[in-house]
């Protein structure tokens, strides 16, 4: 048993249905109880669908427990194929139809439907969301891919996009976009964008793209074991990945067009003046494993900053991230316990987190700028406009995110100069972000969810050291983007040299101690 | 008074047919409660005892997440859990020890049974006990079901309640118990009313915190202000407490009621009642008026969701001039709803429990300018050019009594009022 405040990932059951709200043509007939239709809002609400996810569950209650349950399962199947006549039906439990062990996959079988039905084993207890969005789209692979004939033009198979993903949507028109510009065609988009059929005739393709190893490895392994099919390592988001990305697809292709570079713009944004201002950030970085060691690069190389934390929540993507932490010099912290990564954040006072929503919260709570990179995300990381991770123009979109939460330029030196500023000052927040409206409303804060506030005093005793008034007075003309770092290494200075009480010269020895 | 409430329909919906269905759901389960209990009563710990799926659900239904360190949990049950029943108890003590050595500010814990803890029948009414006795008097341990096997949304909250009622003391003393968490500006208002009338002392279940709770016995009369509280009404006669039935205060109309009903019990005057009622029955008339414009003539379709339904559609029927076409609700309690069906005007099919895709094809047959459903349908019968208000935002804004009457009418006028000003510039 573990107790869990906040998880980064759902169940298994959520990552089938990520799954099959991103294709058409296909039903999930879950068995689950009422409470489990909830899952129904992440996709219509969180990512704004126009259609109810492609679910049906039995809605078992207690009462139906004493009787039979599994009959009830046979019922649902038959009028989900009867109302819906989809070309494909994946069937499987969650966590509490999992324990009543009725075997969906045993008593759809004996159905007789007149289409494929798909069983598929999650086990609820032990795995999460994105083992069960990749085990889903494996079965379906496995169930209805046939060896074909490989097409006349060189294609591929983008694989790994799922309905809720963060970004998909955009990732997936920016990469087919480029790989067109290689003159290669996509001969099927899955699962996000495909139909059972588009499925059946994977096997044309001469390889894959692997857009998302959380969700789409086992397929693209699959497919390189039965139907020959290559996959791509790269992740191709940044400008650098981007370049790789495409190197190795000549590679693979023998593809030589030369690719338009005129909308790459991030690798000058990152070179002008104004970005100065970046150079040498503390970021720290959590997510996803492939998002973060995406980050991680673009982060040092191609924005300048110092990466000074990363890790994941999947503990799939352990192993590869503590290799990567350590060729960063760090040690990865490898957690789905939100509690433990807002600790190292706090610990490490980095400029800014770059994330995922449960980030965005400690950065918050923790007055730490923060940009999202990976989910899970919330609403607003939906948004209306173009807005891919990936491919040249994605590294453009994160130039633009990153920055935003920052200070920057002009008026960080500002921030400096006129730190006691009656309107001016550090507590408003940067100056483009609003928060200098009023906080709460009344309606709000009487709200039955209004949110908790924890006021902290800006030095907290340690017991090691002592701030004097008059240095504690200093550390708060601090710019607040910076002030908790000073506050680290000034105390770190003082019990590095021995010193029970900080003065002002303290800190300013401190600071001299640590310029760069 | 110069009463301006319309008088009961020559025939209510007491006694319509009521189409009963069972199928798939489209509904929360009753941990969804937590969301709102968690914040009503400050020194409270929700500890669902579940899977992921709880967590998730938790942390989805919210909407928002909180920043701070919630007072509320799920212990995930493990592959290692399952196997074994006494493991479980001891891996349930330990980690309610942990949490109450960190949050040395609790001072209720809530054992939340889930489906998965129910289908394993871990027994969390001993684990309660033995928890009580280990963490007395310090902190009570009490324990109720939220499980979607068990409970619909809102029950979560009526289960949590019901749990209460047995360990509060015995009083012999005439009192008024009000029960139903309510947002603590409404619930002020509420107090500051009856006090007006010379009512009083008020006490309410939950109480902010557990020094605030009192004692129930034989002369307590009490008054529910949601309409989804039926073990908790039946707990409370159990222990000799007697019900004043009314319609449930929403709208003016229902708040007079309501107030009405307590003020008979309590042999308030008429002139006293009228005096105090008359100036925010004004503003709560005039308030409705205002989003009654847009609401007039219009046809709406209730979703089961909080049992909140009749009620509302009662006050969208008579005091916003609205027509419901059918008004579901996961479950209807004569002896809760039957003060609303009396004065909801015949005409609406009342149904009771649900099969969502038959009743999406009622919904869509009948086309109506408003439909009340949960957040997994909202979006897509928007995206068919149906209005929707979601279900779950009146169960977290303040819509109870007089001053809240017009906010509760606003909330239903806006979807149309959005329609009209995004067509209109069309």
């Amino acid at each position: 048993m573990k107790l869990t405040v906040w998880t980064y990932e759902g169940p298994p059951h959520v990552g089938a249905m990520r799954v099959a709200t991103g294709m058409k043509g296909l039903h999930y007939v879950l068995h689950a109880p009422q409470g489990d239709t909830y899952a129904d809002l992440l996709f219509t609400m969180i990512e704004r669908r126009d259609h109810r996810p492609p679910v049906t569950y039995t809605t078992f209650q207690a009462r139906d427990l004493s009787r039979d349950t599994g009959s009830l399962f046979k019922q649902a199947c038959q009028e989900a194929y009867d109302r819906f006549k989809p070309e494909a039906i994946i069937v499987g439990a969650s966590c509490t139809a999992e324990l009543i062990q009725d075997d969906p996959a045993g008593l759809a079988e004996t159905m007789g439907l007149p289409v494929p039905v798909i069983p598929l084993e999650l086990p609820s207890y032990q795995r999460k969301e994105n083992f069960g969005a990749d085990e889903t789209f494996l079965q379906i692979v496995r169930h209805l891919a046939k060896p074909m004939e490989k097409t006349a033009r060189i294609s591929c198979n983008i694989l790994g996009p799922t309905a809720l993903g963060f970004r998909h949507r955009d990732d997936v028109q920016e990469i087919t976009n480029l790989l067109y510009e290689m003159g290669i065609e996509v001969n099927v988009t899955g699962p996000m964008g495909s139909t059972p059929a588009d499925i059946a005739k994977m096997g044309q393709a001469q390889f894959n793209v692997l857009l998302y190893p959380e969700t789409g490895e086992s397929a693209a392994r699959y497919c390189e074991k039965t139907f020959g099919q290559p996959y791509t390592k790269v992740v191709p988001i940044g400008v650098g990945a981007t370049n790789d990305f495409i190197a190795e697809i000549r590679a693979l292709t023998g593809s030589t067009a030369a690719i338009d570079m005129q909308n790459s713009r991030q690798t000058w944004w990152s070179r002008s003046v104004d970005s100065t201002y970046l150079t040498g950030k503390r970021v720290f970085i959590f997510g996803d494993g492939t998002h973060v060691a995406a980050a991680a690069r673009f982060a040092r190389d191609e924005m300048g900053f110092e990466v000074a934390g990363m890790g994941c929540y999947n503990r799939e993507f352990a192993r590869p991230i503590r290799t990567l932490a350590k060729e960063y010099g760090l040690e990865a912290l490898i957690t789905d316990d939100y509690l433990e990564v807002e600790a190292a954040i706090e610990a490490l006072q980095p400029e800014m987190i770059l994330g995922t929503q449960m980030e965005r919260h400690i950065g918050k709570r923790l007055g730490i700028p923060c940009a999202v990179i990976s989910a899970p995300v919330h609403v607003q990381d939906f948004p209306a406009r173009y807005s891919p991770q990936m491919g040249f123009e994605g590294a453009n979109v994160l130039f633009d995110t990153w920055v935003h939460p920052l200070v920057m330029g002009l008026e960080e030196h500002l921030l400096h100069m006129f730190r006691e500023d009656f309107e001016f000052n550090d507590a408003a927040g940067p100056s483009h972000h609003g928060g200098h409206a009023p906080v709460a409303t009344g309606a709000e804060a009487q709200a039955p969810r209004s949110l908790e506030s924890k006021m902290k005093p800006e030095v907290q005793p340690s017991g090691e050291v002592v701030w004097l008034p008059l240095a504690e007075k200093e550390l708060k003309k601090i710019p607040f983007f910076v002030r908790g770092k000073a506050r680290r290494n000034t105390e770190a200075f003082a019990v590095e040299k021995g010193l029970a009480e900080i003065s002002v010269d303290t800190l300013y020895d401190a600071k001299a101690h640590y310029a760069r | 008074m110069t009463d301006l409430t319309p008088p009961p329909p020559a025939l209510g919906c007491r006694t319509s047919p009521i189409l009963k269905q069972r199928g798939q759901r489209e509904v929360f389960c009753g941990l969804t409660g937590i969301i709102w209990l968690h914040r009503k009563i400050q020194d409270a710990f929700f500890l669902v005892v579940g899977s992921r799926t709880c967590a998730h659900l938790l942390q989805s239904a919210a909407g928002v997440m909180i920043f701070a360190e919630p007072r509320f949990g799920t212990a995930i049950l493990e592959e290692s859990d399952l196997a074994g029943l006494n493991d479980a108890h001891k891996e349930l003590d330990r980690e309610v020890a942990r949490l109450l050595s960190r949050r040395p500010d609790i001072r209720q814990l809530f054992l939340v049974g889930s489906c998965p803890s129910e289908v394993i029948k871990l027994d969390l009414s001993r684990a309660a006990e033995r928890l009580t006795k280990e963490f007395a008097p310090k902190v009570r341990v009490l324990e109720y079901s939220g499980s979607g096997i068990e409970t619909t949304f809102t029950q979560g909250e009526d289960a949590c309640l019901a749990s209460m009622v047995p360990v509060l003391p015995e009083t012999d003393k005439r009192e008024l118990l009000v029960v139903g968490a309510l947002p603590d500006v409404v619930e002020d208002q509420m107090i500051g009313l009856l006090a007006a009338m010379g009512i009083g002392p008020v006490r309410v279940l939950p109480a902010r915190n557990i020094d605030d709770e009192v004692g129930i016995g034989e002369n307590t009369v009490y008054a529910l202000t949601q309409p989804f509280l039926s073990d908790t009404h039946a707990a409370l006669e159990r222990r000799g407490a007697k019900h004043i039935q009314a319609p449930f205060p929403l709208g003016e109309e229902g708040t007079t009621a309501w107030l009405a009903a307590v003020a008979e019990e309590f042999g308030v005057d008429r002139a006293l009642f009228d005096e105090v009622t008359a100036a925010p029955r004004r503003r709560a008339r005039q308030a409705v008026a205002a989003a009654a414009e847009t609401l007039k003539n219009k046809s709406v379709f209730f979703f089961p969701d909080s049992q909140l339904e009749i009620p509302l559609a009662r006050f969208l029927a008579r005091e916003c001039g609205m027509t419901p076409l059918e008004v579901g609700s996961p479950y209807i309690h004569d002896a809760l709803h039957g003060p609303d069906l009396d004065l909801l005007p015949e005409g609406p099919q009342i149904s009771e429990g649900q099969d969502v895709d038959l009743q999406l094809d009622r919904c869509r047959e009948a086309r109506p300018d408003l439909t009340v459903c949960g957040l997994g349908l909202a979006n897509p019968l928007e995206a068919e050019g149906l209005s929707t208000k979601w279900a779950i935002e009146l169960v977290f804004t303040p819509v109870h009594f007089y001053e809240q009457a017009g906010d509760l009418a606003a909330l239903f006028a806006r979807p149309l009022r959005r329609k009209d000003i995004l067509e209109a510039a069309e």
